[in-house]
């Protein structure tokens, strides 16, 4: 029930949004999100609300330590 | 949980369906065709062996992207036909219509089931309609049976699945279920997902020809999905089977659909695809066939047979792990076909 | 880049894999990890990730199925309110399978109750809006993910003036039962993975009094299966060097303060409130209850039903599961009386409950 899904923001008005994975787009209430989204963001989506936004630097550090491991590994 | 009510997940295709079937309507209407439990029943006569299959088809909604009832209504019976290797000879088509129905939307499902049976080459033979008063039926419900004609020799069974053989599928899994859902829930599509309703014959015909020896087991993976479908063929034939989750042909919106709404592509219904179970030597040539045909493009070879067991379902997932596939009890998606 | 296949990965699950190996390797007793969240709990399932781990690390599922803690005596009430003449039961899909003590939801559509289904709570708004004669009752189940979506429907609806929309709430609220069941001796919880989502809107911080105060290490997690994975090299890390804090492995969605916007919305329409978890009691301040302002839109409130006294199956295990106490297969009732066809108990019927992740895929 807590199922939430990444999507990408396409179309906005600041009151609701448009957000689309793999093709399907679905539409979204803003009035849990604070802070402004623009065309391109990725948000998470639940149950037709957008209740985070995706911060793009920790993710790519996120995987960039996930990525070390990997290379730790191997070198061992 | 009140016994005495039909609930919806009685006609998924799931446990609660085999349950119904074991429990109630088997020894009701026990007969030994029927308690075969394959897709038709084999009839043996002094000139030959007949096929003989019966379906019903509710789908709701009657038009989706990729087709309509109509189509379903041939296709799957022909398709049933064809996984015990029967030359689909002749439809019966029984019409059940709600007061107040379209009649050019009738018309329109009635122009899909001829072309549907003209592409199969079959003979829509006899048919009967009825009309019922406004609410008592929803809109359109529709039963179609077919004979077919069974070659001599051929051995074709859920139950003939053995250690060692491989297993093929045509190409994407869930693309009905999911196409059907998205028309319903009204969802929103960048490239509409189609139904991949399509007749199978002429496709199981030509693997036959090839390889009648080697091919053990075909079977449609229609409701329930290929989970469902595989896990039967694990019980009836005493195996164990273990896919692999990376080998599964998924277009991206199927699975978009499915994150989405929760659900699991192996258990999504199929209505143009088919389950090949062969020895593993004619494996390629199998998977070489399968692709050189228009419905076999995207075929590939999911899983295998690995020991004898008690119809045990394994999936290596995607990112090496390993988890069991059961059966599902209800409804995932209910009418879809 | 899509920000989901990148962490589904086989190459850095394997490589996330083999560093909880090494980890583990020199710890001096094996160690028990409770994942909190239905989501984790699913996930962990679907992936297969428990056979990628060492035998030296253990996972335990624990409450966080917001259906599977519900007790038996609101799926009454809500029987009650779909038999109610006149009125549209709105819910999530999960509840519709959950058994009460004598019916269930599905049972009450197959006799002819108006039972819908719906996505999100607005759809359940525009259905109040849509028919105005009628009355729709929203079954408020969920945790502090799913309950600012409801407080924006109770708003949305006061604003639309709607005068036919109400919810019944049991929102739950996940960090005071963690203590709870980390107080809890006969369990012996190493360590949290905090929940997902949860934590976007409640924020790391929320969990500081368990690593801080109870000594219990906590990573928040993402819920694919890279992110399980690292979260659980960070709580087996955090083992090893005797260290027990609040980490937050999902960077890329959750924040120490969390999401400021969606609490406001919580404490504008709901209040503390004390809140039975089936299986463990009442537990004080763990639920949210719909604030005096908003008592138009309260089921309880503006339309009492009355239902018999509530009738837990014996047998059943639930409670002990929940806790983490007992395994699905401990259960006497699992795969037995108690099957997904025919649930005995709630953890069978959710979709995240541990007794129906355990059943279909089968550990």
């Amino acid at each position: 029930m807590c199922l939430a899904v990444p999507m990408q923001v396409i179309i906005t008005d600041g009151e609701t949004l448009v957000a689309e994975i793999d093709g399907v787009k679905r539409p979204a209430s803003l009035m849990m999100l604070g802070e402004p989204v623009t065309v391109g963001d990725y948000v998470l989506i639940h149950a037709g609300f957008a209740i985070g936004k995706l911060d793009e630097d920790e993710a790519l550090e996120t995987l960039a330590l996930m990525r070390e491991c990997l290379e730790k590994g191997r070198k061992e | 949980m009140d016994k005495d009510l039909i609930l919806l997940g009685h006609g998924s295709g799931g446990k609660l369906s085999h349950q119904l079937l074991e429990q109630l309507i088997i020894p009701t209407l026990s007969g030994t065709p029927l308690a075969g439990q394959n897709d038709a029943a084999l009839l043996e006569h002094e000139r030959g062996r007949l096929a003989f299959t019966t379906d019903s088809y509710v789908v709701d909604p009657v038009f989706f992207p990729g087709g309509n009832i109509g189509d379903l209504a041939i296709n799957g019976t022909v398709n049933d036909l064809a996984m015990v290797g029967a030359q689909p000879l002749a439809i019966s088509v029984g019409l059940i219509l709600e007061e107040g129905f379209s009649r050019a939307e009738l018309a329109e499902i009635l122009a899909a089931m001829r072309r549907a049976a003209d592409r199969a080459g079959v003979t829509i033979a006899t048919g009967d309609t009825k009309v019922v008063p406004r609410g008592k039926a929803d809109r359109i419900f529709i039963n179609t049976s077919g004979i077919g004609l069974v070659p001599a020799g051929l051995q074709l069974g859920g139950a003939n699945a053995r250690v060692g053989d491989k297993i093929l599928i045509n190409g994407t899994i869930g693309d009905h279920g999911i196409a059907v859902m998205s028309r319903r829930e009204g969802l929103e599509l960048e490239t509409e997902i189609h139904s991949d309703c399509a007749a199978l014959n002429g496709l199981t015909a030509d693997l036959l020809a090839a390889e009648v020896e080697l091919i053990h087991v075909l079977r449609d993976p229609t409701r329930g999905g290929i989970a469902t479908t595989l896990k039967e063929i694990a019980l009836q034939s005493r195996v164990s089977i273990t896919l692999d989750e990376a080998t599964l042909p998924l277009k991206a919106p199927v699975r978009g659909v499915c994150t989405l709404l929760g659900l699991d592509p192996l258990y999504v219904a199929n209505e143009g695809k088919v389950l090949v179970v062969v020895a593993a030597t004619a494996a390629e040539r199998v998977l070489e066939r399968l692709r050189r045909h228009p419905l076999g493009s995207d075929a590939a070879i999911i899983g295998e047979v690995t020991a004898d067991g008690n119809g045990r379902v394994e999936m290596e997932t995607m990112v090496g792990g390993l988890r069991a596939v059961e059966m599902l009890s209800g409804e995932q998606l209910p009418r879809i076909c | 880049m899509d920000y989901a296949d990148e962490f589904r990965n086989r190459e850095i699950v394997r490589g996330l894999a083999a560093r909880i190996a090494r980890l583990a390797a020199s710890l001096e007793k094996p160690l028990t990890f409770m994942e909190v969240c239905g989501t984790h709990t699913m996930s962990i399932y679907q992936y297969g990730l428990r056979s990628l781990l060492p035998p030296e690390v253990k996972l335990i599922s624990g409450p966080g199925c917001p259906v599977c803690v519900t007790p038996v005596g609101y799926v009454d009430r809500a029987v009650a309110y779909a038999r109610r003449p006149g009125t549209i039961l709105a819910t999530f899909g999960d509840m519709l399978r959950v058994p009460g003590s004598f019916s269930s939801l599905m049972e009450e559509r197959a006799r002819g109750a108006d039972v819908r289904i719906v996505y999100s709570t607005l759809d359940a708004v525009a259905l109040a809006a849509k028919h105005p004669d009628r009355q729709v009752v929203f079954l408020g189940v969920g945790f502090e993910t799913t309950a600012p979506t409801i407080a924006g429907s109770i708003l949305t609806a006061a604003r639309q003036d709607l005068k036919n929309y109400f919810v019944v709430a049991a929102h739950k609220t996940i960090p005071v039962p963690m203590q709870v069941l980390s107080s809890d001796p006969d369990l012996g919880i190493d360590g949290y993975l905090c929940p997902a989502h949860v934590s976007t809107v409640i924020g790391g911080d929320a969990y500081r009094f368990l690593a801080e105060e109870h000594g219990v290490p906590c990573v928040v997690t993402g819920f694919e299966p890279a992110d399980i994975l690292q979260g659980l090299a960070m709580l087996v890390a955090q083992k090893v060097e005797c260290r027990s804090t609040v980490e937050i492995q999902y960077r890329r969605f959750v924040t120490r303060e969390g999401n400021r916007q969606a609490q406001k919305l919580l404490a504008e329409v709901f209040t503390p409130t004390d809140s039975a978890w089936r299986g463990i009691g009442v537990i004080p301040e763990s639920g949210l209850a719909i604030a005096e302002k908003y008592a138009a839109f309260d089921a309880e409130k503006t339309l009492p039903v009355t239902v018999e006294e509530p009738q837990e199956a014996t047998g059943c295990l639930c409670g002990e599961v929940l806790k983490g106490k007992a395994a699905p297969c401990d259960c006497p009732l699992f795969g037995t009386a108690c099957t997904p066809e025919e649930p005995v108990g709630a953890c069978m019927v959710s979709s995240e409950g541990s007794c129906a992740a355990a059943y279909k895929y089968g550990e």
